[in-house]
């Protein structure tokens, strides 16, 4: 008879056992952010589709002390949610060939973190000037 | 002068005593020279000879000494006690895996992992010695040259959380070596592999942690070979709609 009895460890909190697994999960954990963003811009798109008093009564909604606060958490969480999103970037794409070198990963993640910052500001214009 | 010592926490399990692990401190003579492993070893040498792990070459290329030391997957050959002294250091088997016994863990699964990817080359078009050796430029080379890396020490699976809350998952270093076949540019078998990374233990259960690939002792990046293969999959599905006969499978 074998005398084996290999012993299977829990994984009962296991992100809390290494700071790599902790800042994963607060870096999945903004996307929570992103969903209830999303969510907020659908109920403005519903709400402009009821109409007029609809619209600016959302409008006003989003005036409350509360909501500022959650849009400059919500800010601050999509900030490092980019962040980490382009980090990881260099790890999930085949290798980029440039001049017969491979692109380093830092630069991978610098031209995206840079496209991304300028598509933000480049958006905000066009809007900015819309709403003038 | 008084003798240096340092203290090391070993987590211990014997299958024919013990329910469960438990954890016990030896102290060590002490010398900044000295490896985790030279620690573990003077242990078993002279403290207590029924601990055991798994060791060989002494210079990070057999990949067999993986050990979690203070919770990070590490090779013990080539982590230093100098690292840690004064404090007290943890040593345990790699997480994620059985403990089959201390510091040893089964690896039973991982084997048939290993077996399941045809770590091989399937030749694309056999040749015969009168029509002399594949050639190979180095671009093409360079495509595949750091997945071969892998010396199957499996710190990439103690640092994958997926594989420990799934271990039918293929794991990190089976898909980097599957990877390193496919992209050989001798290689046939391609097609054949990828009903394994389009399969449910395949490469759909990483969440890209990266972790996998921030541990690993030979520069691998398994991390890039699972997600590079998510597209590989997506493509492999989606083309198969245009391709004849239904494409790959």
């Amino acid at each position: 008879m074998s005398k084996r009895r290999p012993y299977v460890r829990s994984m009962d909190g296991w992100w809390r056992k290494n700071p790599y697994f902790v800042e994963y999960m607060i870096h999945e954990g903004t996307a929570l952010f992103v969903a209830a963003y999303a969510g907020i811009l659908l109920t403005g798109l519903l709400r402009l589709a009821q109409g007029e008093a609809a619209w600016n009564a959302w409008l006003s909604a989003l005036q409350n002390p509360w909501y500022i606060c959650f849009h400059l958490l919500a800010l601050a969480a999509l900030t490092y949610h980019t962040y980490t999103w382009f980090k990881i970037m260099p790890r999930t794409m085949p290798p980029v060939i440039v001049g017969g070198q491979r692109l380093s990963a830092w630069a991978i993640t610098g031209s995206g973190l840079a496209v991304a910052t300028a598509a933000c500001f480049g958006l905000l214009a066009v809007v900015w000037g819309m709403a003038r | 002068m008084a003798e240096k010592t340092i203290e090391i926490e070993v987590l211990r399990y014997h299958p024919e005593k013990d329910r469960e692990p438990h954890r016990q401190v030896f102290e060590v003579p002490f010398t900044d020279d000295m490896s985790v492993l030279q620690g573990v070893q003077y242990i078993k040498d002279y403290l207590d000879g029924s601990l055991s792990f798994r060791w060989s070459c002494r210079m990070a290329i057999c990949g067999s000494c993986g050990m979690m030391i203070n919770g990070i997957p590490s090779l013990s050959c080539q982590t230093f006690l100098r690292d840690y002294y004064p404090a007290r250091v943890r040593v345990e088997a790699l997480s994620h895996f059985p403990i089959e016994r201390d510091l040893v863990i089964s690896m039973d699964g991982f084997i048939e992992k290993l077996e399941s990817i045809q770590p091989y080359i399937i030749p694309k078009e056999p040749r015969t010695l009168e029509q002399g050796e594949y050639l190979q430029t180095p671009e093409q080379l360079d495509a595949y040259e750091q997945f071969s890396s892998c010396i199957n020490c499996l710190l990439c699976y103690a640092a994958c959380p997926q594989f420990g809350l799934n271990p039918d998952f293929v794991g990190p270093a089976a898909i980097a070596l599957l990877h390193r076949y496919n992209v050989d540019s001798r290689d046939g078998a391609k097609a054949e592999r990828m009903e394994l990374v389009n399969s449910e233990e395949g490469v759909f259960n990483c969440t890209a942690v990266g972790y996998c690939s921030e541990v690993c002792p030979k520069h691998v990046d398994p991390a890039n070979a699972v997600n590079q293969n998510k597209t590989n999959s997506a493509a492999d599905y989606f083309l198969r709609f245009l391709a004849p006969k239904g494409g790959a499978k």
